[in-house]
């Protein structure tokens, strides 16, 4: 993003003294340009300009010679015994300098970049007070094959003078970050005029055509736009400046200034022919290239690409081509467009790269169509200076302007001469015409804006402000430099922007009334509460997960859980798809808490999984701006993977801690099935247990499945974790998971309020029953006939509760029985129950079991 | 003590019957615990004691006497039993308070039988939020996570080669076919729902929507893949940037305080015009009190509404999408992206139970 010297803006834009790059900062936000950074001063503290007066040259034992130099640095020289000031001794390593020459002086408290702090040191049999600097421990540079001479930069100073402000070392420099519909602000021109409409500063645009000097030496080289395939009828170009400059030492170095000026903004010196067209680039907005005028033969053509065409861009890659690429291409051996020059906007080929051997220049400055260059940019991973600036918008008009401006200071810097003829194919079109309703400001943003405010603040951007056709309606011009002002609300934020956000009152406005949270809305905070509230701390992972963790997890080939849907880009390669079930990431979770010591840890989640059904998942691609028909729209959105909510659930370790109170006890199936099932009570939904024997990463023996009650439909598994995964894990042993499928369980809840039964207050009675069965009937399937046959006696529905409080296996009930023990609440809501009642119940019971088991009564 | 049978006392003589209840009465007084209160019960007011010995001899009295016996021994065993029946009570009182005193514990050091669980402050943090949007009348909508580029993009105004939907740093999902672009993202910010809301819904909507979204960005201190944002979005007849600006004032007054300080300053989104920034005024800000980003807004450009079917020309809304991480940060202190998503039980712990 832009750097903005404050130098350099003051080129622009009055800028009052004493301003720093944190008040400019201030300022510039009011109107939207945000500061990024802010790149701090280069250098700090002391650093002099030094005449050398008396130089030793002292070999030493490492072969090396050094300078043992006496250097005069005016006020800064050091007071002596005597009290005089006297020149400080300093060793130096380079060469080139001599007695007499103005050097730079880094005194000790100085500070260079890198950070370097200097300060007085022994070395070589001398304390060396301060340094004498080269251009590259200045950061001014790669050049540190000697110190700088500073007439050699064509500068003088006395010594003691301050060298910070004489090399531009000592200022602040802001980052701004631009929004991507300001284009024009990827300049000083742009910046400064932002800074005035923030401050009221004096802008003096320098990029109107309208302040260049014509030229009168007819058509320069010939260039031909040729554009056979424009994207949405847009052509490539509408306007190409050339002109040609001969004689230039392209290859010399810019002057001091100038490279500064591009070291400030964060671009690297190079010579003179690029450090121009970068600096007026920076300065002005738009892109410019310099071609060896020798490397080219006109006519210059702007054509699309052509099937296997190839290019080597300056950076060196070759490039494959394609159609849609815009290219600059010249016509050598009169074959008309035959070889390629560059990519239009985005970067120059290295064949009419400006060389040392370079005196003459064509330099070129277009308009290119903002959509192809940034697909150009993209399909080649070439971002560049020159495509971020066209992508987001450039000033058509300046491509005149801006050539004017590269020819001039190379004939200042460069010795050359410019052509008098010059190239300027223009198709550019009248600037967009905007009727602003003059009360749609206020309107829409609320503060009463009057109509000459409105026309003014307009006018101040630079719009050309006429009366409408449409009675209270204005026709804006807008300039040349603002192509993102296309639809009166563009005009209308201009109009709040410039009058200041401060000024928008702050209402609160009254919505019609709600009818609060949805039933799901209202389920999930139940659940995480009620979950919460039995012990289990919610954690957040993210989705993205690899295959091999379900390896680690057991999911063999072909289970509906490894059926992913897989990015295209993920930030890692081992996990590139969405993950299908929660549990996967939770895991990873609770092995994270494990391995910080956190070894009792109870977590659950609540989140989407994706379920892609179908092989190939493709959405429709459609257009913004306008509604798509209804058949559209149920196409796109039935194109978008499911997404159910689920709710999983890990608890490893204790789940009671043992302490001074007593023993404690370790998490087991029975916590995870029970916290799954508390899942389904809690939204109402009521759920059957069944044993899964095969379902990983659960234990094949510890595991229940839950189905819906009724149609049995698949709602989760709650049990112990297989102790093979445990083990891969690094989990404590037994640790038990749970999940649940929390769309399948609200589908399933009542949605109409419940209603209550009475609350019966005759007298309890309690049976209990022990029924011996089979060690394999599950005890669940005996509870259900349990409820059954009491539900079945003769006294009705009596019961009120059943619990299962016994199991035993043993000698007693025989090889391969068990007893399971039931306690039974019977009450009726209008009676005193009889003991016959009572025993009819238990009969019933007996009867039921045995009909459906075998089940007898334990003797 | 052995009982044995009291030395025989005349039931007509006053004063052998007033010395035995004096030895009854001192006693009972000198009986230091409930085992000596038992002694003294029943040598002086048991079967063989003075007294009762002395009331069987009443039935052999003169029938003349009988009645003074009867009203002297009488008298004299209700004093007895009264005195008795006030020392068994003192003794029992102060029985009782030792052995209260013999059970006491160390109550100082809490037990922790039963462990505590918590929420994830994002998601306490985000139902905070959607509460206070309830309460204004606004309603919670919903969107999927994993959403057609259109609605992420194109409704929203997001032309397909603006930089401003390159610069989003989205995933992308993978046909599964080769050549085939599935137009299917992570969605990148919640303004998706702001089309499928005002598909759905009837005019005017007044929505709020948290939930996660996904960029590109690798984990550090102040970047996370996973995040999440508050879509607001309002679409009315006459809605301007005030009602925008007043809606993130009373948010922020309610998340933070009444001090909340908010600035609004312009800046750029396709889906908004005019589009603007709110930031929030942060006292501890690192390097110095400053000015930091919540999040962006604006009012609902034309071109949104057009693609939602709902006509520009009569209504207006405004929206914002404001940072829950940045808001939960800013909130409780939190130097650090990590701990909110790395999902250790002590960040839950330690934040997951406000009130």
């Amino acid at each position: 993003m832009p750097r903005i010297p404050l130098t350099w803006l003051a080129d622009h834009v009055a800028l009052p003294d004493g301003l720093t790059a944190e008040q400019l900062a201030a300022d510039l936000v009011r109107v939207g340009l945000e500061e990024e950074t802010i790149h701090p001063a280069a250098v700090t503290g002391p650093l002099v300009i030094g005449e050398v007066v008396a130089l030793t040259a002292e070999p030493q034992k490492n072969g090396k010679t050094i300078n043992w130099c006496r250097v005069d640095v005016g006020a800064r020289n050091e007071v002596g015994e005597d009290g005089a000031l006297h020149p400080r001794g300093i060793v130096c390593g380079a060469h080139n300098f001599d007695v007499g020459d103005r050097v730079v002086v880094a005194l000790p408290g100085a500070v260079l970049p890198g950070p370097f702090p200097i300060a007085a040191r022994k070395t070589y049999g001398h304390v060396s007070d301060g340094m004498i600097c080269s251009a590259r421990e200045l950061g001014l540079g790669d050049d540190h094959d000697g110190i700088i001479v500073i007439s050699r930069l064509g500068l003088d100073a006395e010594p003691g003078t301050d060298a910070r402000a004489l090399l531009g070392l000592g200022e602040d420099v802001l980052e701004i970050n631009v929004t991507p519909d300001r284009g024009y602000c990827f300049s000083m021109r742009g910046v400064a005029r932002e800074y005035s409409h923030a401050t009221g500063a004096t802008f003096t645009d320098r990029g109107l055509a309208a302040g260049v000097q014509p030229v009168d030496g007819g058509e320069g080289v010939a260039v031909d736009i040729e554009d056979a395939a424009p994207i949405d009828g847009v052509v490539g170009a509408d306007r190409f400046v050339a002109q040609v400059v001969r004689g230039v030492a392209a290859s010399a170095p810019s002057p001091r200034w100038m490279q500064q000026r591009l070291t400030q903004a964060g671009m690297r010196p190079i010579s003179l022919a690029v450090d121009v067209t970068n600096y007026v680039m920076l300065d002005l907005g738009q892109p410019l290239h310099a071609y060896d005028l020798a490397q080219v033969a006109a006519p210059v053509v702007v054509r699309r690409a052509r099937p296997g065409e190839r290019l080597t861009t300056l950076d060196g890659v070759s490039r494959a081509l394609v159609a849609e690429d815009l290219l600059i291409t010249d016509s050598p051996n009169r074959l008309h467009a035959s070889r390629v020059l560059g990519l239009a906007g985005v970067m120059g080929g290295a064949a009419s790269e400006v060389t040392a051997a370079t005196t003459d220049l064509l330099i070129e400055a277009a308009h290119f169509d903002p959509i192809t260059i940034a697909r150009t940019a993209r399909r080649h991973k070439l971002p560049s200076e020159a495509s971020r600036r066209f992508e987001r918008g450039v000033d058509p008009q300046l491509p005149r302007v801006a050539v004017a401006r590269v020819v001039e200071l190379l004939v200042e810097h460069g010795g050359g001469v410019a052509d008098a003829a010059l190239t300027d194919v223009d198709r550019t079109g009248e600037p967009a015409t905007v009727t602003l309703p003059v009360e749609l400001p206020a309107t829409l943003v609320g503060v009463p804006y009057t109509e000459d405010e409105v026309r003014a603040t307009l006018v101040e951007i630079g719009c050309v402000v006429e009366d409408g056709g449409d009675p209270g309606a204005v026709r804006v011009r807008v300039p040349s430099w603002r192509p993102d002002l296309v639809v009166p609300v563009d005009l209308v934020e201009e109009v709040a922007r410039l009058r200041g956000y401060d000024a928008i009152p702050s209402i609160v406005p009254a919505a019609p009334v709600g009818r609060g949270l949805t039933r799901g809305q209202r389920a999930r905070r139940a659940v995480a509460t009620a979950l919460a509230e039995a012990g289990l701390v919610e954690t957040l992972s993210y989705p993205f997960v690899g295959s091999d963790q379900l390896d680690v997890l057991g999911v063999p080939a072909g289970d509906a859980r490894r059926r992913a849907v897989r990015l295209a880009n993920p930030l890692s390669e081992e996990q590139p798809e969405m993950r299908t079930n929660l549990l996967v990431t939770l895991l990873e979770t609770a092995v994270r808490n494990v391995g910080r010591g956190i070894s009792d840890v109870s977590l659950f989640e609540l989140g989407l999984v994706t379920l892609p059904d179908g092989d190939v998942l493709a959405a429709p691609a459609l257009p913004g701006g306008a509604r798509p028909a209804d058949d559209v729209l149920e196409r796109l959105t039935s194109s978008v993977p499911a997404q159910p909510r689920h709710v999983a659930g890990v608890l490893a370790g204790a789940r009671e801690p043992s302490g001074w109170w007593g023993p404690g006890r370790r998490s087991d199936h029975a916590d995870a099935i029970e916290a799954a099932c508390r899942v389904a009570d809690v939204v109402g939904a009521s759920v059957d247990l069944r044993p899964e024997a095969g379902h990983m990463p659960w234990h094949p023996g510890r595991t229940a499945r839950l189905e819906l009650t009724g149609d049995g439909t698949l709602v989760g598994y709650a049990g112990e974790l297989h102790p093979a995964v445990v083990s891969a894990l690094g989990l404590p042993a037994r640790t038990a998971a749970f999940e649940v499928d929390l769309d399948v369980l609200l589908a399933a809840a009542p949605t109409e309020p419940l209603q209550a039964r009475e609350v019966s207050t005759f007298p309890v009675a309690k049976e209990d029953i022990a029924l011996v069965v089979d060690a394999g009937i599950p005890a669940g399937d005996v509870l259900a006939a349990v409820r059954a046959g009491a539900v079945a006696s003769p006294a009705g529905a009596i019961l009120e509760d059943v619990r299962l409080f016994d199991v035993y296996e043993g000698a007693q009930v025989g090889e391969g029985r068990r007893s399971l023990a039931f306690s039974l609440r019977l009450r009726a809501p209008d009676r005193t129950l009889t003991a016959e009642e009572a025993a009819g119940v238990r009969e019933s019971v007996v009867a039921e079991a045995g009909r459906r088991f075998g089940a007898v009564l334990r003797a | 003590m052995s009982i044995s049978d009291a030395p025989p006392t005349s039931p007509l003589d006053a004063d052998a019957v007033d010395r035995a209840v004096a030895l009854a009465l001192d006693a009972f007084a000198t009986a230091s615990d409930l085992d000596e209160l038992k002694s003294a019960r029943l040598a002086h007011a048991g079967d063989r004691s003075a007294l009762s010995l002395a009331n069987r001899e009443i039935g052999r009295l003169a029938p003349a006497d009988k009645a003074t016996a009867g009203k002297l021994l009488g008298g004299a065993r209700a004093r007895v039993n009264a005195a008795l029946a006030q020392r068994q009570a003192e003794l029992e009182a102060v029985r009782d308070a030792r052995v209260l005193a013999d059970e006491a514990v160390d109550v100082t050091v809490r037990s922790e039988r039963r462990p505590r669980g918590a929420r994830h402050p994002l998601e306490s943090l985000q139902e905070r939020i959607a509460d206070m949007f309830v309460a204004m009348g606004w309603e919670i909508a919903e969107g999927p996570e994993l959403e057609a580029e259109w609605f992420n993009f194109d409704a929203l105004n997001f032309g397909v080669d603006h930089p401003a939907r390159q610069m989003q740093d989205t995933f992308f999902v993978d046909s599964g076919a080769p050549g085939v672009d599935s137009h299917l993202v992570l969605r990148t910010h919640t303004s998706p729902v702001q089309a499928r809301t005002l598909l759905e819904r009837e005019l005017p909507v007044y929505i709020a929507c948290p939930g996660k979204v996904f960029r590109t960005d690798e984990l550090d201190a102040t970047h996370t893949p996973v995040f999440h944002q508050v879509e607001g979005l309002a679409v009315d007849k006459g809605l301007t940037m005030a009602h925008l600006k007043g809606t993130l004032d009373h948010f922020a007054r309610a998340i933070f305080g009444p001090e909340a300080r908010t600035r609004l300053r312009p800046s750029f989104f396709p889906f908004t015009e005019p589009s603007a920034e709110m930031d929030l005024w942060f006292p501890q800000k690192k390097g110095g009190a400053g000015w930091i980003e919540w999040g962006g807004c604006g009012m609902v450009n034309p071109n949104v509404l057009r693609a939602c079917g709902v006509d520009p020309e009569v209504y207006s809304g405004f929206a914002f999408g404001m940072g829950i991480e940045r808001t939960l940060m800013l909130r409780h202190g939190i130097a650090d992206m990590h701990d909110m998503v790395e999902g250790d039980a002590r960040f839950s712990l330690q934040l997951g139970t406000e009130i």
